[in-house]
């Protein structure tokens, strides 16, 4: 059966039996190999993907009921190869990950949170993370990532502009008035330079 | 742990899919398939032919009608949970919904797969049958209805006839105007099956009299099952008097003991459980805490 699945923003095709799961399309057919395969039956989290920004099992889903669906995977995260998204970073910081094997679907989980809820209390982020297991940390970091990553995101959002800044905000230049978007910044990453990161 | 090979339709219309099941007896419905994937990628299950009524519209949305709410079946958990209509109307049910699977999996769950599947630990099942929901079903030949009690007849068991797909769950609302709820639930692991879950709604009057209580209890028995509460009707509920009805009720219930948790533990969380849950319901009808 042709399937057109739309994955972190880009059409793609792929020619799969209905009873492929979308796990296994996104890992065999478009080689998106981030999203992991743990239980294969719904407990353990590793394959958790986003569907139109929520946090879904990509293997409680066959690949011939996805299309139409927005479908991130960690991949789609990044702003670039080689860059890392603001949860990434902070789960890198706080060494939020061991072995790395529920680190993808640990990220998009509190991905998925973290654009509903800007402020998070330590019991909302236990309990969006309570599907994904992870054997290696214990979970104390990992809460303490989301934390962090929380944290910066609703500094990164704040609204500022050359004029009146954010009172947490970097100085900026008054030369970069004309480049420095007058409401907020979107991209925690560009959040720490000078003119938005953009010379 | 791959499915065993189906066929997938994706049927335009409630008609057409009563239509497909009705030729082929081997067919099922998918939903959200938060339970039928594992049980076809464990190969508990063989479908012929998979029919997905995930996205039709005249099984999904939560519609207030007088005395009710009707949420269509292939509804998602997770909208019901966010649906400001439906935790307004549906107190009980909103408290009970954060405890159904984990919310990756109440993203696609819908609420009447959980129905329609009837594990005897489910939280939605438990509340359709301590409020006395009604099951509507539709078929090739017409649409029908019964209540959650008939509906449901054991583990994973249910009244569904081949040919037949469960068209909307309808949960009455009440109407009085001190409504409180309580959802208490004991599992080895968040959101994992629950070994005892109770569920209860009580009414009271402006002198704080009962005239409407209800309580359940899932995971005790093959299936949710409503507990009799009905003597704190008339009377100023007390603490002693709750603790009283629940013990007496659950003294000659039929539990059972399985590989987790014997028959006595899963009996004594059963009446904490169940006085908890009927204390948070009166305590909130009242709004002061129970004595």
């Amino acid at each position: 059966m042709k399937v057109s699945l739309k994955v972190n923003g880009r059409a793609c095709e792929a020619d799969v039996e209905p009873r492929k799961t979308l796990l296994d399309t996104l890992r065999e057919d478009l080689k998106l190999v981030g999203s992991h395969a743990g239980c294969e039956h719904g407990v353990c989290g590793a394959c958790t993907v986003l569907i139109d920004g929520e946090p879904a099992r990509a293997c409680l889903m066959f690949a011939v009921q996805a299309d139409g669906y927005e479908i991130t995977t960690i991949e789609g995260l990044a702003s670039a190869p080689g860059e890392l998204g603001v949860v990434q970073d902070a789960f890198c910081e706080t060494h939020g990950l061991q072995c790395g094997y529920c680190t993808p679907g640990m990220i998009l989980t509190a991905h998925a949170l973290l654009n509903r809820n800007a402020e998070p209390s330590r019991e909302d982020i236990v309990d969006a993370i309570s599907g994904n297991i992870c054997r290696c940390t214990g979970y104390g970091q990992i809460v303490e990532a989301v934390e962090i990553a929380a944290e910066r995101l609703r500094k990164a959002n704040a609204p500022r502009n050359a004029r009146g800044a954010h009172p947490n905000a970097p100085v900026n230049d008054p030369a970069a008035e004309h480049d420095a978007p007058q409401e907020g910044v979107l991209e925690a990453a560009e959040a720490d330079t000078p003119h938005g990161g953009h010379r | 742990m791959k499915p065993a090979p189906f066929d997938y339709v994706r049927p335009a219309s409630l008609q057409e899919t009563c239509e497909i099941l009705a030729a082929d007896e081997d067919a099922r419905i998918i939903a959200g398939g938060q339970t039928l994937v594992p049980m076809l990628a464990m190969r508990l299950a063989r479908p012929s032919r998979l029919v997905d009524i995930a996205r039709l519209d005249e099984l999904r949305g939560i519609r207030a009608e007088p005395g009710g709410l009707t949420i269509g079946a292939a509804t998602r958990q997770a909208e019901v949970e966010r649906s400001d209509v439906a935790r307004h109307a549906l107190p009980l049910l909103a408290k009970a919904l954060p405890w159904v699977g984990h919310p990756p999996t109440r993203s696609r769950g819908t609420v009447g797969g959980s129905i329609s599947h009837a594990d005897p630990s489910a939280e939605i099942p438990l509340v359709a049958v301590t409020l006395g929901a009604e099951i509507e079903i539709a078929n090739a030949t017409g649409n029908g209805a019964m209540s959650a009690d008939e509906f449901i007849i054991g583990p994973m068991l249910t009244a569904v006839m081949p040919g037949d797909c469960v068209r909307a769950v309808r949960f009455p609302v009440w109407s009085h105007a001190r409504v409180g709820t309580g959802f208490h639930e004991v599992s080895a692991r968040q959101s994992d099956f629950a070994f005892v879950a109770a569920a209860a709604q009580v009414a009271l009057d402006e002198e704080g009299r009962c005239v409407e209580a209800a309580l359940g209890l899932g995971g005790v028995g093959d299936r949710a099952i409503r507990i009799d509460v009905s003597s704190l009707v008339g009377t100023e509920p007390s603490m002693a008097a709750v603790a009283d009805i629940v013990r007496a009720a659950l003294a000659d219930l039929d539990i059972g003991s399985d590989l987790h948790v014997s028959e006595s533990y899963r009996r004594r969380v059963a009446v904490t459980l169940g006085m908890r849950a009927l204390e948070d319901a009166i305590a909130e009808a009242t709004g002061k805490v129970l004595q």
